[in-house]
């Protein structure tokens, strides 16, 4: 085992794990806020991907594709937050059973539109190549999605911690009716929160549609690594997050390479474990 | 409380009187022994009059839902060319999504036979669709002709009279000339990387069958869970082997996350790769970019095989569809070449179903898009093996075009049939040459 | 006392009509109709979580797909008799249940979704890895169907015999004291806790038991496909069958299986008009979601009650109140024997 091999994997497991918290970082702020689990997240990403991809082709610029799918993923989940999820508010698995029945439309409706091929998004042009340390080779793209991945974290927890915007929502994470009572438009933070989400979902569908190419089913693929993320790092949390999605990069990268008979096990096995000996997660808190 | 339980016995009562009293004059339609038998007959006063009936099954929705479409315009395509009427008979097509998953189209199947009382069945994607249809044909005799799953067995050592591959193939079928040019070439040592199902499973083992009768060396098989989304890994195991040739087979989005990786991380030129015939099929050079030009691999279809048939059907295909044929359109089309012309030898007569499916299997023509075919006696087509080279067209697309042809290669390739069906079906524990004995081996 | 009579003729003209389902139409219908009692069966086994615990879960599947997996691998790779396959896939599923349960119960409402789904994915998961036993993406294939009930039809007076045994245990569960009980933790939780209700182990007895029927439902289903694949334990299933559930009015028990008519009817008629079947499913979700809050079976007997509450306020009002309060007395005195 030549220390390249465990560099090697290790920078795989960690650019994986920077895709899997673009997602779960998103998902995680929603359910934090408002406790919605939004099953829908895997279907923001894939349709997020797909309109990146159509306005990549249409401009030749890459990161228009991924503020324009942002912005029209954002106002996706504005229009659900205030058209559809406000009536069920409160209402936990009303709400989920919402968000699935919007996934399979999201989805099928992209299959309509889209095709079914599978689609890689070009990465920009410079990003393309890859460099080389010694004997290791490695795609720029990969190291710019960590770049995305840590940009993200950082603006998250600066809002999150830093801000006033950031209090009400802690507060508001841990009591809802008191933010209300103080004035604060608590409806207010609950759409601008979920249009947040529904954006990085966007975006990250752009990100992975060039890393994991696009195709029906990827939204579910997606969306279930999403899940064990945020199970493992605990459900609302930032940190959990993070935490989350490097154990699941690193245990799928590692575990295919030394115990490639166990390939789904490693992901699902320590999700097991978590489960029964702390279902809140790493980092969440016991309800 | 007491009454509603009197109430449920007395209904649990009634359930068992119609159970007993079903086979009396009043029953429902009984025993399929009795219904086969009356079919034919039945079927046969009305033959000369309504149209043969066609059941269709591919998938138009979930993840398999672009090659599902593919089979079907393939299949349309034949249709409108040469026009519904076959020996004097109207032809009528049943199109049903079996949505890529057994139990709907198991539903489907029934549906097609039972209800719409189709005379045949055609299609299916999914190997485990594929199998629960075979085996619910295998009950009730109706022919059923699978132009796309691939399943080793169900042509070999589990063979369903009833049920044909037309215009299709075995996994095993391609990689066995595969191997044998690979070692053949000078190429010593190989590793390689397929999705741990049966289709990968099997597509490997024929490599690794010949690639080691012929002096070859397998170093490690890697197998990959089906949506993998991230192959650095396995990119990572392969160079640390350093072999001379990689065999590698995918499926789906698989294949084009795997050949991205394979150019991103600088392995394109350091290796020789080589592909199985999904792995760079139509379907998916479509979202391939330039990182999939030149790659090697092998197929039954190749869409820029320079012969009159072959191109007229791909360029009547892009006129209407605007798209290049994948394997699925063209294994379709094929289908539905050879059923036409069974039912025009049958003179239109598809009622005997065992009859039709004799006929069938003894069509042969020469000039199908995928070259000269004919279907060997386990149902299995005997057909053209094309090595097959990734290349851009004039207008700036990708087609796999042919660079050497084994003519008329079986689902046996050259082993003694008899021996070749006493060794296992090649899986993950047999490997034979890798982690089991080859006893084929001359 | 017209009410149960009433009760008792509709069952009672349900059942003539399911009995005579073989007579009136063809075998394909006929099949859907078993299918519709199979997940029927399935979809109340979480009504009696859903319903009365309050506690939806969405890996119902996973335990579903244990038993049919165990019942499919007996049968096809061991010579063990049926009967003897078929406790095994129960017992199997109930155990997965005990299982599912230990992790599940100590979370309540949106984490307990989370984390039935999550080991509903885990079945999945090894259902789709363990090939040396579950076959994996194709499956376990040729489960033989018993001799007896070798016909279609006769497969659907199996099932239907099944169904309506199981429904009644099922009615008997719910208006029992120990159903009782389930409701009032429903209800609030804390307060039963006080009440000195060990409220822990009626919600683990309550989702243990749901395994029985759940997997007697998987070991049908087992021998009504002729194999069993992931298809039958992934999550899609699961939320298929939660859909069912509410379609037909969570909490009403007997919702499950309108529930799952509606589903299995709807899929195959659309199916002749239009392939956008998972469009078709996500509209029936928003919809069941936002404007039938209570389901099918919830509006009719919302709807029936105003009726009899109507001839009710002109003809008996002060018989009724009667008989229902001393009803619910001794009822709730029975719940406090249990306890005791």
């Amino acid at each position: 085992m030549s220390p390249t091999f465990l560099i090697f994997q290790l920078l795989n497991g960690i650019t994986f794990a920077a895709l899997l918290f673009l997602l779960a970082s998103g998902f995680t702020l929603i359910f934090g806020l408002m406790r919605v689990v939004s099953l829908a997240h895997g279907a923001f990403y894939l349709v997020g991907g797909y309109i990146g991809l159509t306005v990549i082709r249409a401009t030749g610029n890459f990161f228009i594709g991924m503020i324009v799918a942002a912005v029209a993923i954002g106002l996706l989940g504005l229009a659900i937050e205030r058209g559809l999820l406000r009536f069920v508010r409160g209402e936990e698995l009303r709400q989920v059973l919402l968000t699935i029945g919007l996934a399979f439309i999201m989805a099928d409706m992209s299959l309509v539109i889209w095709g079914g091929d599978p689609v890689s998004i070009p990465a920009p042009d410079f990003l393309r190549t890859s460099f080389t340390v010694g004997d290791l080779t490695y795609p720029k793209y990969r190291l710019f999605v960590v770049l995305v991945g840590g940009l993200v974290a950082a603006v998250l927890w600066f809002l999150q911690n830093k801000t006033r915007l950031g209090a009400i929502i802690r507060a508001g994470v841990d009591d809802i009716e008191m933010v209300d009572a103080l004035g604060i438009d608590i409806k207010l933070v609950f759409s601008g929160v979920f249009l947040v989400g529904a954006a990085l979902a966007g975006l990250t569908g752009v990100m992975g549609g060039a890393f994991l190419s696009l195709y029906p089913g990827a939204d579910s693929e997606i969306l279930l690594l999403g899940l064990v993320v945020v199970i493992i790092g605990g459900m609302g949390s930032l940190e959990g997050a993070v935490v989350g999605s490097l154990v699941v990069g690193l245990l799928d990268t590692f575990g295919k390479a030394f115990f490639p008979e166990l390939a789904y096990f490693t992901i699902f096995g320590p999700m097991a474990i978590m489960l029964a000996l702390r279902p809140s997660g790493l980092f969440g808190r016991i309800k | 409380m007491k009454r509603l339980l009197t109430v449920f016995m007395i209904g649990l009562g009634l359930v068992a009187l119609a159970a007993c009293a079903a086979p009396g004059p009043a029953a429902p339609p009984t025993a399929p022994a009795t219904q086969a038998a009356a079919q034919p007959t039945a079927a046969a006063t009305q033959a000369a009059s309504g149209p043969i009936k066609i059941g269709i099954m591919a998938p138009q929705t979930g993840t398999l839902a672009a090659s599902g479409k593919d089979m079907i315009d393939g299949w349309n395509l034949y249709w409108t060319q040469h026009g519904t009427k076959v020996a004097g008979r109207d032809v009528q097509i049943l199109i049903e999504d079996d949505a890529g998953n057994p139990d709907t189209a198991l539903t489907k199947a029934r549906l097609l036979v039972e209800q719409r009382g189709v005379d045949m069945l055609v299609g299916n994607l999914a190997a485990n669709t594929g199998l629960a249809v075979a085996d619910y044909a295998k009950g009730n005799g109706i022919p059923y002709f699978l132009p796309i799953v691939s399943a080793d067995d169900l042509t070999q050592r589990a063979r369903i009279p009833n049920v044909v591959r037309l215009a299709g193939w075995t996994s095993s079928q391609t990689t066995h000339p595969m191997g044998e040019w690979a070692a053949k070439q000078g190429y010593k040592t190989a590793v390689t990387l397929a999705q741990d199902y049966a289709f990968g499973q099997e597509s490997i083992g024929g490599f690794t069958q010949t690639f080691t009768e012929n002096g070859g060396k397998v170093l490690a098989q890697l197998w990959n869970p089906i949506g993998t989304p991230d192959f650095s890994t396995y990119l990572a195991q392969i160079q640390s082997q350093n072999p001379d040739v990689v065999f590698v087979e995918e499926t789906g989005a698989d294949c084009g996350r795997f050949v991205k990786a394979w150019n991103d991380f600088g392995l394109k030129g350091k290796i020789v790769l080589l592909g199985n015939e999904t792995l760079v099929d139509q379907s998916l050079l479509r979202g391939m970019g330039p990182e999939a030009e030149g790659i090697v691999s092998i197929g039954k279809f190749a869409e820029g095989r320079d012969a009159p048939e072959t191109q007229s059907f791909v360029s009547d295909y892009d006129k209407a569809y605007k798209l290049l044929p994948s394997y699925y359109a063209v294994n379709m089309y094929t289908a539905a070449q050879l059923i036409a012309a069974a039912i025009e030898k049958a003179g239109g007569n598809v009622s005997d179903h065992a009859a039709f499916v004799k006929t069938v299997q003894s069509i042969e023509i020469t000039n199908t898009p995928l070259g000269p075919i004919k279907t060997d006696s386990y149902g299995n087509p005997i057909l053209n093996v094309y090595l097959r080279k990734v290349a851009k067209r004039p207008d700036g697309r990708l087609w796999n075009t042919v660079t050497f042809t084994w003519p008329s290669v079986s689902q046996f390739w050259t082993f003694d049939i008899a021996s070749y069906l006493k060794q296992a079906v090649y899986s993950r524990d047999f490997q034979p040459g890798f982690n089991a004995t080859d006893t084929l081996k001359k | 006392m017209s009410e149960r009579w009433g009760k008792l003729i509709l069952v009672l003209v349900l059942l003539a009509l399911a009995v005579a389902i073989p007579y009136l139409t063809t075998s394909f219908y006929v099949n859907l109709f078993t299918e519709v009692l199979i997940f029927g069966l399935l979809a109340m086994s979480i009504d009696i979580l859903a319903g009365y615990t309050g506690l939806t879960s969405m890996g119902h599947a996973g335990i579903f797909g244990v038993s049919a997996y165990v019942v499919g691998y007996t049968l096809t790779k061991t010579t063990l008799p049926l009967e003897f396959a078929l406790s095994l896939g129960i017992v199997a599923s109930i155990l997965t249940a005990a299982l599912f349960a230990i992790i599940a119960i100590r979370t309540t409402g949106v984490y307990f979704l989370m984390v039935t789904l999550a080991e509903g994915m885990i079945v999945w998961g090894i259902a789709y890895r363990w090939a040396s036993v579950t076959g994996a993406e194709n499956g376990i294939r040729g489960v033989p169907r018993p001799l007896f009930v070798h016909e279609y039809w006769q497969f659907f007076y199996l099932v239907l015999v099944v169904f309506v045994i199981l429904s009644a245990i099922l009615y008997r569960l719910v208006n029992s004291p120990f159903g009782l009980t389930l409701k009032g933790i429903r209800e609030s939780e804390s307060r039963m806790r006080t009440l000195g209700y060990n409220t822990a182990l009626h919600k683990f007895i309550g989702f243990t038991m749901t395994g029985f029927f759940a997997g007697t439902a998987g070991a049908l289903y087992a021998l009504y496909n002729g194999f069993v694949s992931p298809s039958a334990v992934e999550f899609a299933k699961s939320a298929e069958e939660v859909l069912m559930v509410i379609v037909g009015g969570v909490g009403t028990l007997f919702g499950g299986v309108v529930g799952a008519a509606v589903i299995i009817f709807t899929r195959n008629i659309v199916s002749l008009y239009t392939s956008r079947w998972p469009t078709i499913m996500g509209l029936i979700f928003v919809v069941t979601i936002l404007f039938a809050r209570n389901g099918l079976l919830g509006a009719v007997r919302s709807l029936f009650e105003r009726i009899v509450q109507a001839r009710r306020g002109r003809i008996e009002s002060t018989e009724e109140v009667v008989t229902e309060g001393t009803e619910s007395i001794e009822k709730r005195g029975a719940a406090t024997h249990l306890e005791n």
